[in-house]
């Protein structure tokens, strides 16, 4: 038995070592934001909130916030519907061609964003919607709507089905009883997938960064920082957006849960 | 025939205007149809375009709609392009391999040694980093990785170093491994917490020695699973710009940096699209062979 206790504990300090890996940047980018030295080593310097004052006196950086709490919230509305809307065609209806309709809002996610970028820029720009901020949100929308389409489709698969038969056969049509058996039922997926689907946009930066013309968003900021030289503000901006991103990550994950359990303890 | 004569009927009933209104305005379609418009708009057409916008021309610094082959062949005769594109397969197999080893003992270990409430926080801890900025992430690892940076002052200690890590394939190793260890860990810990554990059991019982187990019964039953997190791993390595610039100095260019260049630095977006073409080429095929192997039957 006592070479297979050794291989557990290797094997449990090797997961270890891999978190370390995983979540060492984030840590140290948050350590770094608060440590006073413009190139952050060990040890640590002084402690300091300067370069959180630099980012709070900057009205570029103000300006990039309202725009990326802007797009990241009408593309999580957007996205939340369309996925929705796909979710219930994918649940309830059969039809010919549906492996290349589910193709065609699954697909996203696989195409690399540096060549999403460039088409979305061109397509744009020959359709004449360069440069605003809407054409971030449509672009950020098609990114992420097959992100809410497998949330609400993973509640739907949890569904009975007798229930919207039964709202039909009580004399409710078709759109009575998707408003009042199926959304409710799932409401919980609903947000989930406005949370995610807006933490996704709030990160997102390729596609941005070649559509957003002067519309800058916060992620397009840090890019340009970035670029030009080592400057700590990086890690404060970039603490707030991990801030701001793990918020709506845990309330997706904290209305998922609870429902389920809630659930669970119903059914016994 | 009485089958053929309803179906004309009923054809002949559908094509007055109103009815065809009435036909296609149903609940069905309003459920069905927005994505499809939203997609066709905004997903099929970009991508259409870019086709063709390789075959445009661009002349006094503007771009003139053409179909003439002048980018593809400009593009392919030049040497760095080649450069970029072996330089671009190359880091994103190395950066494959590596991850898809570094992970499995990781995702082994979630999917048979720890309890399900764990496996499910990990997981769930797991998805954080996707939630991150991956800029952010990166600008991290090159504070760290830096000649003076942490990485080096913790070895100083010791009385090693310091070690050139930045503007290497090895800090490029690092960015991938940034961008895609936490998405391949997950998907083999799922593709390996789904094989039948009384198969594994059974090679146990017969006698059959850990690591053969693992190798003749673990890694075979879990082939789909893993194939796709290769193929994931690859797409996401391969696309990524990131990496190869800010950690691995871009001398020379992968093909997303040259994408970046081309676009920034003028009007020469039918050239960036020649490459973006290219890309897509290599990652349908890369896919498709990747999907081929992980469901084809199995030869005895």
């Amino acid at each position: 038995m006592k070479p297979d206790r050794l291989l557990k504990w290797f094997l449990y300090g090797y997961l270890g070592l891999v978190f370390v890996f995983i979540f060492s940047p984030i840590l140290f980018s948050i350590i770094f934001s608060f440590n006073s030295d413009r190139f952050p080593t060990i040890p640590l310097g002084g402690f300091t909130l300067k370069w959180y004052e630099t980012i709070w006196q900057d009205p570029d950086v103000w300006e990039a916030a309202r725009t990326s709490l802007l797009v990241s919230f009408s593309v999580a509305t957007i996205a939340t519907f369309l996925g929705f809307t796909t979710a219930y065609t994918d649940y309830r209806y059969r039809f010919k061609l549906k492996p290349l309709y589910l193709a065609l809002i699954l697909l996203p996610p696989t195409i690399p964003l540096i060549i999403m970028a460039l088409a979305m820029l061109a397509w744009f720009a020959k359709i004449g919607l360069s440069g605003q901020v809407f054409s971030i949100i449509i672009a950020h929308t098609v990114l992420t709507a097959p992100f809410a389409m497998a949330i609400i489709r993973l509640r739907l698969s949890q569904m009975d089905e007798s229930l919207e038969a039964a709202a039909w056969n009580l004399g409710a049509n078709q759109w009575r009883a998707l408003r009042r058996v199926i959304i409710p039922f799932c409401r919980p997926a609903i947000i989930s997938s406005f949370c995610l689907t807006a933490a996704v946009s709030f990160d997102e930066f390729a596609i941005a960064w070649f559509i957003s013309g002067l519309n800058k968003t916060i992620p397009v900021v840090i890019l340009e920082i970035v670029t030009g030289n080592i400057d700590p503000q990086v890690n404060a901006i970039g603490s707030f957006v991990f801030l701001t991103s793990m918020t709506l990550v845990i309330i997706a994950q904290v209305v998922l849960m609870t429902k389920n359990k809630t659930e669970k303890e119903k059914h016994g | 025939m009485p089958v053929s004569g309803k179906r004309t009927q009923s054809a002949l009933v559908e094509t007055t205007p109103k009815r065809l209104l009435s036909h296609l305005l149903t609940f069905k379609n309003a459920v069905r149809l927005p994505i499809i418009i939203w997609q066709a708009l905004f997903f099929i057409a970009p991508l259409m375009f870019m086709v063709a916008m390789s075959f445009f021309i661009v002349r006094n610094y503007r771009m003139t709609e053409a179909f003439e082959m002048k980018n593809w062949l400009k593009m392919m005769g030049r040497d760095y392009f080649w450069d970029s594109y072996g330089l671009t397969i190359g880091l994103a197999t190395l950066a494959t391999l590596v991850v898809m080893t570094v992970a499995f003992p990781a995702a082994y270990t979630l999917a048979f040694k720890v309890s399900e409430n764990t496996r499910r926080w990990a997981v769930f801890l797991l998805i954080i980093p996707f939630f991150t900025s991956y800029l952010v992430r990166i600008f991290s690892w090159y504070v760290i990785l830096a000649e003076s940076g942490v990485i080096n002052a913790m070895l100083g200690y010791i009385g090693l170093g310091p070690y050139i890590m930045l503007n290497t394939k090895f800090g490029t190793i690092v960015g991938y491994m940034t961008l895609t260890l936490p998405l391949v860990i997950i998907l083999q810990t799922l593709s390996l917490a789904n094989i039948d554990r009384s198969l594994v059991e059974a090679a146990h019982n017969l006698g059959c020695r850990p690591w053969r187990t693992v190798f003749r019964i673990v890694l075979p039953l879990a082939r789909t699973g893993l194939i796709i997190a290769a193929v994931f791993c690859f797409i996401l390595s391969f696309g990524d710009f990131v990496s190869p610039y800010y950690l691995g100095g871009s001398k020379p260019p992968t093909l997303p940096i040259l994408i970046v260049d081309t676009v920034k630095s003028g009007q020469q977006w039918p050239r960036a699209a020649v490459v973006a073409v290219v890309m897509m080429v290599t990652l349908f095929i890369v896919a498709f062979g990747g999907i081929a192997a992980a469901y084809r039957r199995r030869v005895r």
